[in-house]
Parts: structure tokens; sequence; C-alpha cells
């Protein structure tokens, strides 16, 4: 019995479960102890590698399954670990062992209480983390993604102080719980077509009933909106870049990289297993709501100011071209176009790994900005690439990684997204046909713009002059954190360069999803190169164009080096024969954004205060703001106070008026019953 | 046959590598007969360049090593591209590094570089540069996109070697679809290679440039490779036109005689097509930079109608 643990995958899992709540339980004990409580974050790091090595051992063994004697009478804890749900541990093992380590030496400045309080709640989430992609039935499903919910909750609102952490931590919490409530009878739906009481709801069961078309739609609309208010979808987005900026900065890594992707993972497992019939328009819906999520995301990155809420709004968009990707599987997979829909599937899944590798670095580095300069605003950062080397480094690697150009690894999920749009010309619908392509401009639109947002992003921030003395002063992230950025910063290089070796680890789960034929003879390739079907010649090999790029620019520093040897000489700049240059004269990241604003005036809900002509001292200021915030949030917050005074006129102080409620209960329920 | 490909493979990264300035100067003499005057002659690029070699290298303070390995970098990312788009016969045994969608994300890699490098020395002049430059790109690459699927979805791949193939087959057959590519294209090679109407290669006056407020900051070496760089891009953006729009001529097998015969052919559609850019340039004034949304919108639409053509005709 001993020597079997150790041998499946799921026991490991548990066993790293287990790890982070003991941590979370010794932070209680270690509450007083700075060095201890950050050796925790480091276990805590350990605990995710085993993760990983688990995830990647269960991505090709047989799914395992196991009931542990907790839960409900009758409903056992069911857990699983199938190459599905491998492919997101493999993705929250590897981010989380980089935000654990970093978080060890970023929380290094906080007060011992706060990192106590951190490291409790932090290690709480990522058990509930892992047990959301281990669960088997809705009900540890339920009560793992509920504690996710709470534990991350409490974690945004670590600086409590703060009114705009409150407030950001209570629209997330409402959304999270409107998004559960849906989860809720949507599993209920699932349970009650099994006719199987309470062992209805196990997934496996629920797997083997067939719904019909109108219950099954039900449950898909039902799964949409939970998952969509955990995932960030049009319009259920607004709570991320409220949330992200206020939380600390492994915070915001672990909800961008991990805990978004859980969205994912929950409508992949709601309409591609649990509801293994997927009709054609839940595609067309899923391809329209993600396309305009990611355009909307996108745009309004480029608008952002502060760096924390650009990469959140960045963190939109790409799970917009995830959702779009899974509307083409479904599409495909409806028409049973069996290998295009393996083909998308493979796309979602690897731009799902790459948005938690580079967003997670993205964000980690606004922490050690954030940390050297206790500056958010892009607009008062600058120069720091001389003060911070390695952070710049690193990030520039996440930078293009965020852009999407090769040889990095946005690229290639959208080389593939890409590729499957194309591929989709032989609907039976004529329509189809033609309007379907015509979403692949959409995302190369996106795309275009993510390289706009990511100069801006990368560029204010780390290059030209200081825009405040004090950031003379900036520190480059200690070793901990360091290490983390390294991480990451190898993945995005890693499924940057080895597309054929990436895609391998999705090949069990299209399998599952889709079916092992069109998984296996979809996208050959060995160690070079990434081609699509045999049939068809489109290529890209990345290691041949980094070879290139580097080959072809060594050569050209030697010969120059030999052929022109001319002295470098440092002077000051030329600035167009113009004499002063201050810090002031750069653009601000607003200055950055005017062409987008100007473009897409429309999509913006904009007020600019403009100077008057004589003005001394002149301020121009432009605020920008989410419509959708008018169009609906305002609305429901109206409608529910309105809705609560009418209940208020029920409630009267008089006791005689409650007991007139009662009895007048007491009658009506004396009426009904027969 | 591997060696001939590799020969072939050498020959045309050469040619493009050191033909780039001369199309560059075959342009600008072209258009200085147009506007009456007697011109440079075209190998006036290489004696700027030689010019620009031998100068002291100027770097102002503060500037990172971003601003000093962009050059190179750019330089090495239009050699790629120049040596992928089959220009003679498509063999390249380099071809299937790249499709048409990795191409364009080749360019894009080294449009963020050069705006990155411009942001670089923290001047006015340069981040208005970067973020004009960003603007273009984000505008201009899904149009190019949609000018490359036309062809693509003719040819079911996205790889430019099939796509010529499958074009250069068929003889002198017209897919009414790539006339509206055609024209979707010029109107992007237009704007991504700095030209009148998007913008004016001539400009002095930095507060009207947008490709030139990138590069104000470089002098000696680093200058004479960015400008190496655009004139390979300009080359690049040529052969791809001539690949989907004029393929014939072009040699299937790479035989010798073949050869011989597609680099004249090519030789002439070059000529012709630098002359006919100096023609159309002379004829067009240039656009206020926020009419060139609308500029490249347009090359977008007419590319996405050339999509729809492709559908509704079935060919």
């Amino acid at each position: 019995m001993i020597a079997q643990v150790g041998h499946d995958p799921l026991d490991l899992t548990l066993a790293a479960c287990a790890i982070w709540l003991v941590l979370a339980a010794a932070s209680l004990a270690l509450s007083r102890r700075p060095r201890a409580l950050r050796a925790l974050f480091v276990g805590g790091s350990a605990g995710s590698f085993l993760f990983l090595t688990a995830g990647l051992r269960a991505l090709f063994a047989p799914a395992s399954h196991m009931t542990l004697p907790f839960g409900l009478p009758q409903l056992a804890f069911h857990l699983h670990l199938d190459p599905l749900a491998a492919v997101f541990v493999v993705l929250f093992g590897f981010t989380s062992v980089a935000i654990s380590l970093f978080a060890a030496g970023y929380l290094r400045h906080e007060p011992t209480a706060h990192v106590a309080r951190m490291a409790g709640q932090y290690h709480l989430l990522l058990a509930a983390i892992g047990l959301v992609l281990l669960a088997d039935d809705a009900y540890v499903f339920l009560v793992a993604w509920e504690t996710m919910a709470w534990s991350s909750y409490l974690l945004i609102i670590s600086d409590d102080h703060m009114v705009q952490a409150r407030r950001a931590g209570l629209l997330y919490l409402v959304t999270e719980h409107m998004g559960a409530i849906a989860l809720m009878l949507a599993f209920g739906i699932l349970q009650s077509a099994t006719h199987a009481g309470l062992a209805g709801y196990a997934f496996p069961v629920m797997r083997a009933t067939t719904l019909t078309p109108e219950m099954a739609s039900t449950v898909f609309a039902l799964g949409l909106f939970g998952f969509g208010a955990k995932a960030g979808f049009l319009p259920l987005h607004a709570w991320l870049p409220e949330a992200h900026p206020v939380a600390p900065s492994p915070v915001s890594a672990l909800l961008s990289g991990v805990l978004l992707k859980l969205g994912i993972y929950g409508l992949l497992l709601v309409t591609l297993e649990l509801l293994h019939a997927p009709l054609w328009w839940w595609g067309i819906v899923m391809l329209v709501l993600g396309l305009t999520t990611a355009l909307f995301g996108a745009i309004y990155s480029a608008a952002q100011n502060d760096m924390k809420r650009l990469l959140s709004y960045s963190s939109i968009e790409n799970i917009g071209l995830i959702l779009a990707g899974i509307g083409l599987t479904v599409l495909f997979e409806a028409y049973h176009m069996a290998s295009l829909a393996a083909l998308a599937l493979m796309a979602t899944l690897y731009h799902t790994l790459n948005h938690a590798v580079f967003k997670s670095l993205l964000f980690l580095g606004t922490g050690s900005i954030l940390h050297a300069t206790a500056e958010r605003n892009l607009g008062r950062l600058g120069g720091l690439i001389h003060r911070m080397p390695w952070v710049a480094a690193l990030l520039l690697i996440g930078s293009f990684a965020a852009a999407g150009v090769p040889p990095f690894n946005g690229f290639v999920s959208e080389w593939l997204l890409l590729q499957s749009f194309l591929g989709a010309t032989s609907f039976p619908q004529p329509y189809l046909n033609m309007a379907v392509p015509l979403g692949a401009a959409a995302v190369v639109l996106v795309a275009g713009l993510a390289a706009y947002v990511m100069v801006k992003f990368y560029g204010i921030s780390f290059l030209g002059q200081p825009r405040e003395p004090a950031l003379k002063a900036a520190e480059d992230a200690g070793p901990h954190e360091r290490t983390g950025l390294l991480l990451l910063a190898a993945g995005c290089l890693f499924l940057g360069l080895f597309p054929a070796w990436t895609v391998d680890l999705f090949r069990p789960a299209v399998a599952q999803l889709i079916g092992p034929a069109a998984a296996q003879d979809t996208l050959a390739g060995n160690v070079f190169s990434c081609r699509l079907h045999a049939a068809t010649q489109a290529d890209y090999r990345p290691l041949v164009v980094l070879g290139a790029l580097a080959l072809v620019s060594a050569t050209l520093v030697f010969l120059l080096r030999r052929l022109a040897p001319a002295p470098l000489r440092r002077t000051d700049a030329w600035n167009g024969g113009h004499e002063a240059r201050t810090a002031r004269m750069q653009d601000t990241a607003e200055g950055f954004g005017q062409p987008i604003r100007h473009v897409f005036a429309s999509f913006f809900r904009m007020q600019i205060e403009r100077p008057a002509a004589a003005e001394t001292t002149p301020v121009y200021a432009s605020r920008i703001e989410d419509p959708l915030w008018y169009a609906i949030y305002l609305p429901i917050v109206r409608s529910v106070s309105r809705l609560s005074e009418w209940v208020a006129l029920l409630r009267r102080r008089r006791i005689a008026i409650y007991l007139l409620y009662a009895f007048a209960t007491l009658v009506i329920l004396l009426v009904l019953t027969p | 046959m591997t060696d001939r490909a590799l020969a072939l493979q050498f020959l045309q990264s050469v040619l493009v590598l050191a033909g780039a300035p001369l199309l560059a100067g075959w342009v600008e003499q072209c258009r200085a007969w147009l506007g009456n005057r007697r011109g440079a002659g075209p190998l006036q690029p290489y004696r700027v360049l030689r010019k620009l070699w031998r100068k002291e290298l100027v770097v102002a303070h503060g500037a990172s090593w971003v601003f000093r390995g962009a050059p190179y970098v750019l330089v090495a990312a239009m050699i790629i591209a120049g040596s992928i788009v089959p220009l003679l016969a498509p063999i390249l045994p380099l071809a299937p590094a790249a499709d048409a969608i990795a191409l364009v994300g080749v360019f894009a890699l080294a449009r963020m570089v050069s705006a990155l490098a411009a942001m670089d020395i923290g001047t006015a002049f340069g981040s208005m540069g970067a973020r004009r430059e960003m603007l273009i790109g984000f505008l201009a690459e899904p149009a190019l996109l949609m000018v490359l699927f036309t062809p693509a979805l003719i040819s079911h791949s996205t790889s430019l070697a099939a796509i010529v193939r499958q074009l250069a087959a068929t003889h002198l057959l017209l897919y009414p679809s790539m006339a509206f590519a055609a024209s979707a294209y010029v109107m992007v090679l237009l704007a991504e290679n700095a030209r009148l109407p998007v913008d004016n290669p001539d400009t002095h006056l930095e507060l009207t440039m947008i490709h030139g407020a990138l590069h104000l900051e470089y002098t000696g070496r680093h200058l004479a490779l960015i400008e190496w760089a655009a004139a390979i891009k300009l080359v690049t953006y040529m052969a791809i036109g001539i690949a989907l729009f004029l393929p014939w001529g072009m040699s299937a097998t790479g035989s010798l005689s073949g050869i011989a015969f597609a680099t004249g052919l090519l030789a002439m559609k070059m000529t012709a097509a630098g002359a006919a850019l100096a023609f159309i340039e002379t004829l067009l004034a240039k656009l206020r930079l926020f009419r060139v949304p609308e500029f490249l919108g347009t090359a977008f639409m007419v590319a996405v109608l050339g999509i729809l053509v492709h559908f509704l005709l079935g060919t």
C-alpha cells in the first residue's frame, strides 16, 4: 500500500494540498516571526513543485479516481485527475512555484502581522485551487470554489485600510457569488437529469446522462454566466481592473495567472465534458462574446495609466481570445469537424497556459517596481532599466510575449488560433463560412493593440529618463524575486521555442474532449517545427527564427567591429537640435495613449479638461470610464436599492404588525393546504 | 536538390541584402525624374551607407542596451523576412521557418524593437514617433493579414511557398478576389514603408515625422544599419507583392536556366514596381495623421471584400 503512494499522481496532488493546509495552519503559530513566515512561502513553492510534477505525470497516465470519506452522507468526496484537469494542474503548479518564491522575497518589507495573515490566506487559496481541479463531484467542486472565492477576497482586501481595496473586494465578492449561484443551478439541473439522487452529483454520472437541447442550453447559459464571473467575460469584467491594482502583486499574479483560468477550466468542463453534445449556436455566442471581450480589453488597456490596471485590462483581452477559442472549438465540434475542433482546442489551451505564464511574470514585475518606487502610475516612472537591470531584462521578455511577436510564446497560440479561424471554411451553413474568417481580423487587431499596449507599458516604465527624482534611488529585485521572475521568463521562452513539445502536453486533454484520432493527427511536428496537419504546409519554426536572429545579429556586430571600427562617443541627445531636454518632455502614459483615445473615441466614456488659452499654469486631464459600469452595474444597484425600499415598507416598528404577518402567513398556508 | 536549394537560398539572401539599397535608390531616382529633378542616381544609397559606416558613433547619455542592440535586431529581422519570401523559386530551405502569419509577426517584432529603442533616450520626438509608429502598426497589421488570407484561402495553406506554387501554376487565371487584395496590399505597403501619403520620407520637420522621428538619435554605423533595414523591408514588401500578385515566371524546380530566367524577370518586375511606387507617391499628398486610420481602414475593408468575393464566387 505504501509502495503505491507516489505512483499515483492523484496522491501527490493531495499531498501538495495537505502541505498547503499545514502551512496555512502553521502561519497562525508563527505569526510573530517574520523570517519563518517568509520561509512558509518557500515551503508553499515546494508544494507547488510537487503539484506540478504530479500534473506532468498525470498528463500521460490514465485518469485516476479516488473517494475520500468526507462530505455529505451518501455523497463522499469524489476526486479525480484526468488529462484536462492535469493541463490546469501543470499551469497552476508552474506559475505558483514562481509566485510563491517571489512572494517569499517580496513580503520582506511588509509588517509582520500583515505577512502572517497573508501567509494563512494565501496557502488556503492554493489548497482550494488544487481541490477545484481535483473535484469529481459538484459538491466538492462548489465547496472548493467558494473557499477559493473567500480566500482570494481576503487577499484582495489585504490592504483593508484603503477604501478602494474594500470596495474592489466587495465588487469581487458579489460578482463571484452571483456566479456561484448560477453554477449551483447549473449543477442542480445536471443532477436532476440523472435521476440518481445524491449520487447524481458525481461528474461521471452527469457525463453519462444526455440532456434535452433546452435543458442543455440552460445549463450552458448558467455555466457561461457562472464561470464568466470568475474569468471576466464582458459584462462581468468590472471586478478585474478594480481588484488587481489594490491586491498585493503576488496575489494579482495569482488572480490573473491562475484564478481567471479556473473559469476557463470550468467552462471547458461543462460545455465539452459534462454536456458532451454541444449545439452550434453556443459556439457562435462564445465566439462573438469572446471577440467583443478581447477588443474591449485591448482598447481599454491602451488607455490606462495605472500599470496594474493596464495589465488587468490586458487580461480581459486575453481571456476574450481564449473564450473565442472555446467558441470555435464548440462550433467545430457541433458540426463534427473533429480535426479542426482539436486544433482550436489546442490553440485555446496553449493560449491559456501562455497567458498564465506571461501575465504572472508581468504582474510580479509590477510588484518589484512598486516596491522600488512606491508608484503605480506609469506617468511617474521611467528609466528603470538603469536601476533595475534584472527586472527590466526579464520583463522585456514578458512584454514581447504579451505582445504576441515571434519567437516568444504569445505568438504561438495566436498563430494556432488564426490557423483554426482560417480552417473554418467548410461549414454546412454558407454564411458561417463567410463570417467566421472575419473573426480572424478581430484577433489580429487585438494582437496589434496588444503590441501597442506593451510598448506603452515597457517603454514608459523602463525606458527614457526617470520622470521623478526619487526613481534614481530605485533598487533591483532581491534574489527570491529574481528567481521567481526568472522561472516565468524561462517558461515564456520554452513555450515560445518548443511549440511541438508543448502541444504534446495538450494532446491527451484534446483526446479526452474531442477524440483520440483527431488529437493524434493535428499538429504534427518535431522539436524544430510546429506544423499543421500533414496535408498542409503551414509551418512555424521558432527555433530557426531565433537562431537566425541571433546568428545574423552576432555576425553583424562582429563584422562591423572589424570593418568599421569607429569609436563610440557619449554625448547629449541630439533631440532635433533643441537644447533644453527635461524628463517632463517625454510622453506621459496619457500622452502615449492619445492616438488610441482619438481613434476609438466613441468606445470610451471620456471627460477631458482642457486648459483655456491664456492660462498660466495649464492643466490637461482626461478621465476614462467604463461605459458598461453606467449601462449595467449602476442600474442594477439602483433597482436593488429601490427594491429594498419597498421591502422596507413592510417593516414597521410595532410588534403587532409582525404578529399580523405571522397570522396572515398561517391563514394562507391553511387555505393552500388541501 | 538540397544543394541547389541551399545555393538558391544563399543567392536570394545575398540578392536581397545587396540589392535592397539599389531598389531604394531607383525609387528615389524615379521620384526625382517625375519631380523634374536630375536626381543623385540609383547608387546614392550605397554612398550614404559607406559614409555612415565611416563616421564616428555618437550615442546619447542615458542610452541603454535596448538602444544599442536594436539596429542589429532590426536588420536581422528584415534579413529573415527577406530570405523567406519566394523570389526566384518556391523551394527555399528557410521558408518553412515562418509562414505568412509568422512573417507578419517578424515585422511586428521589428516594429516593437524600433519603437522601444526610440523611447530609450527619453526625448519628446522619440516617444512621439514611437506612438505614431505603433498606431500605424496596429492598423496596418490586420489589413496586411487580411490581404494574405485571400491567397491563403485560395491555396488552403498559409505557407508562402505553397501559395506561390498554387498561384504560379494557374496560367494567368485571374482571381477577382486577388484584385481587391492587390489594391489593399499597395495601401499597406505605402503605410508600412513610411511612404506618402502616410509618411513623408523626405521631411526634415520632426513634428511631421513618423518613421524618421524613431531614428533621430541614431548616428554612424547604427544609422547605417537602420537605413539598410528600411531598404530591405521595402524590397521584401515588393517581393511579397510580386510573389502574391505577379508570381509568373518563377522557376518551379530551381533548374539553372529557370533561375536565370526568373532572375532576369524579377529585375524587370522590381524595376517596374519601383517606378510605379514613385509614380503613386508623386501623385499623392501627405495625409494628416488622424486621416491615416481612415486610409488603413479602407485598406482593411478592401481586403475583407476580397475574402468575401472569394467565398461568393467559390474560387
